[in-house]
């Protein structure tokens, strides 16, 4: 079931694709933004660097939640995908998994070019790319609540930022944090090991409380 | 064997139907009729599972639904007023992967062969967003074919649906019957249904 979850949500979102083309843009302009509003000065744009990238991740990886379950609320195929003989937590770890391969690794894959834009080293850019490895797939996993939650709902929308952002504050602080160390000349290890404990939370606890948010949305 | 027990649904302060019992045996089929907002689609859902009703319990065999959980969700299959039906995919990718999802793989060919017996032949690589409405429903009832439920539950399953679909859906639920299904339609029109055990629920 796992697999055809996966495989659905891959067809789909190939299927309508400018959606996922949208997201990407929208973090790499955000990103781009900062060098050109504040100018060429290396040693500000180092020191918001790890911000900047932490920050544009978050609200784009914010904007692809209502695509999660949304669309299959809308059109009725949530309900058939409750109805299957299968766990619902395996639903839910299928259709994040599937959202993350769809809206975070291009965000991932496109970071360290976006990140030549703030004048840092090649080891910095290779701790971007791990910290994002590492902390994107809780963006999805702690959205996937918040958009189970508002289903159906009119506001959803800044409903879900209001209760999903607040959520995210440790992914930016242990993620920028890793960034921030790494440009300092330190090692970046210590935070990605925070990173990666808030993953494993993450994986334990976010399928199971948007299971039980699917079930109540869906009654 | 499927059993309601003084069940009660209410929607906000407004109690819909409360006290309904009813028992459906194998090969048995049961039609909720009443105008439209008498609780029929509710009436659906809590039998379904989807959702929980104010009062009372619907039993599988004699144990809770409730308490059954994905064993039940194995033995039923649901049409509901929505579809189900993605835009982006054509009609057998729709229904190799609604089955595939449900743990009950469909080749290629057993497709094309329930689409053919649906109606869809001609139509099984078209996006399903071009589809009519009542193409869309062909494809909806499809999925009962491919699936291996004994017990279905339709809400209107002839809405939108042509003469010939409708005889479609009749002959399909007919024949389900006839091997030992169960089936239970809400529907505000008489669908012309003739089985050995037939009960109807005045909502």
């Amino acid at each position: 079931m796992f697999r055809w979850i996966v495989w659905r949500d891959l067809i789909l979102a190939w299927r309508r694709r400018t959606d996922v083309l949208a997201t990407l843009f929208f973090f790499v302009i955000v990103v781009s933004l900062y060098p050109l509003g504040i100018g060429p000065e290396v040693q500000l744009l180092r020191r918001i660097a790890p911000g900047v990238v932490w920050v544009a991740a978050l609200l784009a990886s914010m904007l692809s939640l209502g695509r999660l379950f949304g669309n299959d609320y809308q059109d009725g195929s949530l309900e058939q995908l409750l109805l299957t003989p299968q766990p619902v937590y395996l639903l839910v770890v299928g259709k994040v998994f599937g959202h993350w391969l769809v809206s975070e690794i291009p965000l991932i894959v496109i970071a360290p070019v976006v990140g030549l834009q703030f004048g840092l080293s090649e080891n910095t850019l290779g701790i971007i790319v791990v910290s994002l490895l590492l902390g994107t797939p809780v963006l999805s996993l702690i959205g996937s609540i918040g958009a189970a939650l508002t289903l159906g709902l009119r506001s959803a929308n800044v409903l879900v930022a209001i209760l999903v952002l607040p959520l995210y504050v440790p992914v930016l602080i242990f993620g920028a944090g890793a960034i921030e160390m790494s440009i300092g000349g330190l090692s970046a290890k210590p935070y990605l090991l925070l990173e990666a404990a808030t993953l494993v939370l993450a994986m334990v606890f976010a399928p199971w409380a948007t299971s039980a948010a699917l079930r109540i949305s869906v009654e | 064997m499927l059993e309601a027990v003084n069940l009660t649904c209410a929607r906000g302060e407004r109690r819909l139907f409360s006290g309904l019992n009813f028992s459906l045996p194998a090969g048995g089929l049961l039609q909720a009729f009443g105008p439209n907002g008498s609780g029929k689609t509710s009436l659906l859902r809590i039998i379904c599972g989807l959702t929980a009703p104010a009062a009372g319990e619907v039993r599988w065999e004699g144990t809770n639904i409730r308490r059954l959980g994905e064993d039940y969700f194995a033995q039923i299959a649901y049409v509901g007023h929505q579809n189900g039906v993605k835009d982006e995919l054509d009609p057998v990718e729709n229904l190799r992967i609604s089955c595939g999802v449900a743990g009950n793989t469909l080749s290629k060919p057993e497709a094309h062969a329930v689409l053919e017996r649906v109606g869809l032949s001609k139509q099984k690589h078209l996006p399903a967003r071009l589809l009519s409405a009542g193409q869309r429903r062909r494809l909806a009832l499809s999925r009962l074919l491919a699936s291996r439920a004994r017990l279905w539950i339709l809400d209107e399953p002839l809405a939108s649906l042509d003469d010939d679909g409708a005889t479609l859906a009749r002959n399909l639920i007919s024949e389900h019957l006839n091997n030992g299904g169960m089936a239970i339609v809400a529907t505000h029109q008489e669908m012309g249904l003739s089985a050995g055990q037939m009960q109807r629920i005045e909502l």
